[in-house]
């Protein structure tokens, strides 16, 4: 009874959603105040109304009700509660679920702010979303429906995978969908301005923190994403430039790219086609990104005709809003254009480059990632393309990027000369040199072109940012004031730029210095990595909560003194009987020891397969990713987005206008 | 410079300039592109010999060799009509057994042995990777029965 009235509660929100798409939306067309007003509560009673939806089958989980088919599916009764609770979305029809949860708390959020913004753009943004939410419960209730149940109830159900038995990798679908979901208000944002055929800068400042917010979430869901893969897949790589990944790194790429672009906007009322452009792709790309990996397209177009309705459900949906936004945008931007000149040395354009270069790059992923499927579809033969093309094209053109955006800042608005810049970042450049220079000798190992040049880069956004700050402090009395008049969304971009540089060392450093080998061993046995002496130990099997295990021990010396004892473990769920492989990593900032085993290859000599990693400076690779995050938090809480506007100036239809 | 020339300029250096880029990514792009071949495919000369592609079968029943002394392994991989020799050196992902369909990239050597550079199985036992299902397929032969098609 239960999960039947989960579904029905869904089904309620389809209706509400339709009322939030519709109503709302003809007002603001029409201008009516009293349609318009809808908006509000339809979105509050939407959000309600999914959330007791989402509520109910997380239940389902809970009390362990296997007569639903996708709990039997996706949970176990050995579970233990926390991964009941996340395991809802451990598969397709649970996440969809969330997806279309979260869309719903964004709409909600943004409802209940709504004196921030005229009320004819709050209307037209809460209708857009209402649209892309039937979209998605139609997806949920037609093709996907996790409320569906089925007789005989199974005894107990098939278990969540292992894999995702984890607390990175509970947290981290949530905000990967925090983020793609995210977009979906910028996009809105730009839709409404179309439609108006309007937008000011104000406009910008209102749709800064969402943008902000999503790309926030986005770049956490990465993070932890890429962190989980290291730790739990057991062989040391965090990335792979697999579609799966290259869904996510894509909207990513354009909205870092909208960021940007939405500052010119506000600032100087420039790019204004620009950014709503990036607004629609990026959320595009979202769409785009959930779908692939949702529907199973990207492993193969066969596998995308194994259940052709939802195929088919995608790509329309896909086709319709990309379609229709992309209409019109061409059928409105002209009337966006900028007013506002600016000279070829100027911010506007040093920005305007870097999100080209963002968008160029995007292109290349896309082509790489979208490549094989078309030409597999179009008969073409199956190929994949391989990871080294991706790094190939990537980081060449991700290098001017981060020579740009430590040169941006310094540049004033509209017109700056080359003299005074070159004056200006003299000294952060030859800084950069010297410490750059001083660290690749420091480091162990042999002097390394790629490291010195990454540490280069990495110096030279660093020394910028510092240089901006003084700045900043140059006409103050005390620094504290100082400190204090600087806004927010300042301290936010330096913070995340930091955060880039934090990246690229890690990634530079790590490719080049680590060292690592898969070896046959038998108790004795020693390897040594950098300054590290690795004895492996023995193997011992020991019974987990829900697997069975076996445990290695590896004894690390430094110097002949014993450092460590690592237990890397080989475990076999007891449900699914999965094997898994359980990494044992001992972390610091200046490198990673990791182990892994392998296979028993010797019963008789007791001699393993065993992977032996030393990786200087991964840590700094998701450190940076947590420190852009940190730098995009403290920028959505510039005081500046918390303006409210004075509603009394909006135009209306007079006949309508609520008594109220 | 006439801001008409300098415009002029600016675009003739961002048109060069993108043409370098589509270049070198094109480049960098059919360098990299795998391709995938059966066995059946490889028994018939298809497959390139300089080049490295993909593989895909079933890993035929108690063909599994390993070195007791190293990481050497030797396995024959099939598409149920005919066979190839897959030979790896390294550590393999946890899902490979025998019987269970797999992917690996590497090069073919003139003796017909495959060397393998990676070994990729997925996280489902019971997944199939599709190039597998479908070289299986083309071969002519029997779906297993615990095939279930991916979701």
């Amino acid at each position: 009874m239960i999960p039947e009235l989960g579904h029905f509660t869904l089904i309620l929100a389809l209706a509400v959603a339709f009322v939030q798409a519709i109503i709302p939306g003809m007002g603001f067309l029409r201008r009516r105040a009293d349609w318009m007003a809808v908006a509000k509560p339809a979105a509050l009673l939407q959000f309600a109304l999914v959330l007791s939806a989402y509520g109910i089958l997380t239940y389902s989980f809970i009390v362990n009700d296997f007569s639903v088919l996708y709990a039997a599916n996706t949970s176990n009764s050995e579970l233990p509660l926390i991964y009941r609770i996340s395991g809802v979305w451990g598969a397709h029809e649970g996440s969809l679920l969330l997806w279309v949860l979260i869309l719903s708390t964004w709409t909600a959020i943004l409802a209940m702010q709504s004196k921030k913004y005229p009320v004819d753009m709050s209307a037209g943004v809460i209708s857009v979303l209402g649209f892309i939410s039937i979209g998605f419960i139609l997806f949920s209730l037609f093709t996907s429906n996790p409320f569906l149940r089925h007789f005989p109830a199974p005894v107990d159900g098939g278990d969540l995978n292992p894999l995702l038995q984890d607390p990175v990798m509970a947290i981290h679908p949530p905000m990967l969908y925090m983020g793609y979901v995210g977009f979906a208000i910028p996009f809105a944002f730009a839709i409404a301005a179309l439609v108006q055929g309007k937008l000011d800068t104000a406009w910008a400042r209102w749709v800064r923190p969402w943008a902000l917010i999503a790309w926030v979430s986005l770049t956490a869901g990465i993070t932890l994403g890429s962190w989980w893969a290291y730790y739990e897949l057991g062989w040391g790589g965090w990335w792979f430039w697999d579609p799966v990944e290259n869904a996510s790194f894509m909207p990513w790429l354009t909205g870092t790219a909208l960021i940007h672009s939405l500052a010119v906007t506000e600032k100087r009322h420039a790019l204004r086609n620009w950014t709503v452009l990036l607004a629609i792709i990026s959320f595009s790309l979202s769409l785009l990104g959930t779908f692939l990996v949702r529907s199973g397209v990207l492993t193969s177009v066969h596998a995308f005709a194994s259940d052709p309705t939802r195929g088919v459900f995608i790509l329309v949906f896909l086709g319709l809003v990309v379609g229709i936004s992309l209409g019109l945008f061409a059928y409105r931007a002209w009337q966006l254009r900028t007013i506002t000149p600016f000279s070829f040395v100027s911010r506007e354009m040093a920005l305007l480059t870097n999100s080209v270069f963002l968008l160029i790059i995007m292109l290349t992923v896309l082509l790489g990632t979208l490549y094989p499927l078309i030409l597999e579809a179009l008969g073409g033969g199956k190929i994949s393309v391989g990871p080294p093309y991706f790094s190939r094209v990537f980081i060449p053109l991700m290098i001017p990027v981060v020579i740009l955006m430590a040169i941006g800042p310094f540049i004033r608005w509209r017109q700056d000369s080359v003299s005074t810049l070159t004056k200006q970042l003299r000294l952060p450049a030859i800084l950069a040199v010297i410490f750059a220079s001083v660290i690749s000798l420091l480091l162990p190992g042999k002097l390394n072109l790629t490291a010195w040049f990454a540490l280069l880069l990495a110096f030279w956004v660093f020394n910028s940012c510092y240089t901006q700050l003084k700045l900043r402090l140059r006409n103050t009395q005390s620094l504290q004031k100082g400190l204090k008049r600087i806004p927010r969304g300042w301290y936010g971009m330096i913070i995340a730029h930091i955060g880039i540089a934090f990246t690229v060392v890690g990634i530079a450093l790590s490719s080049v210095y680590s060292q690592e080998q898969d070896v046959h061993m038998v108790s004795g046995d020693d390897r040594t990595l950098g300054d590290y002496r690795f004895e492996f130990v023995d193997v011992e099997r020991k019974k987990g909560p829900n697997y069975q295990a076996d445990v290695g021990t590896i004894q690390v010396y430094k110097n002949d003194k014993q450092l460590m004892t690592l237990h890397p473990e080989k475990r076999i769920y007891n449900v699914r009987k999965n094997m898994m492989t359980e990494a044992a990593i001992n972390t610091n900032l200046l490198r990673d020891l990791y182990v892994s085993l392998g296979e028993q290859r010797n019963t008789e000599t007791g001699a393993w397969s065993v992977r032996l990693y030393y990786k200087p400076f991964i840590l700094w690779i998701w450190l940076g990713g947590f420190v852009m995050i940190l730098g995009g938090l403290i920028a959505v809480t510039d005081k500046r987005y918390r303006i409210e506007v004075k509603q009394e100036n909006i135009k209306l239809d007079d006949k309508y206008v609520a008594t109220s | 410079m006439t801001p008409r020339k300098k415009r002029i300029t600016i675009v003739c250096a961002i048109i060069a300039g993108m043409g370098i880029a589509a270049t070198l990514i094109l480049t960098a792009f059919e360098k990299n592109l795998l391709y995938f071949y059966s066995p059946t495919q490889i028994m018939n000369g298809e497959a390139p010999k300089e080049r490295s592609f993909r593989i895909g079968g079933l890993v035929l029943e108690n063909s599994v060799k390993k070195n007791p002394e190293s990481l050497e392994i030797s396995f024959i991989l099939t598409d149920t009509v005919n066979q190839i020799e897959v030979s790896y050196e390294g550590i393999l992902p946890d899902l490979f057994r025998e019987g269970q369909g797999i992917v690996a990239n590497g090069k073919l050597f003139p003796n017909n042995v495959f060397i393998a550079e990676q070994v990729l199985a997925k996280h489902d036992e019971n997944y199939m990777p599709p190039e597998v299902a479908q070289a299986l397929q083309e071969a002519g032969a029997e779906m297993p029965e615990n095939h279930i098609p991916p979701q």
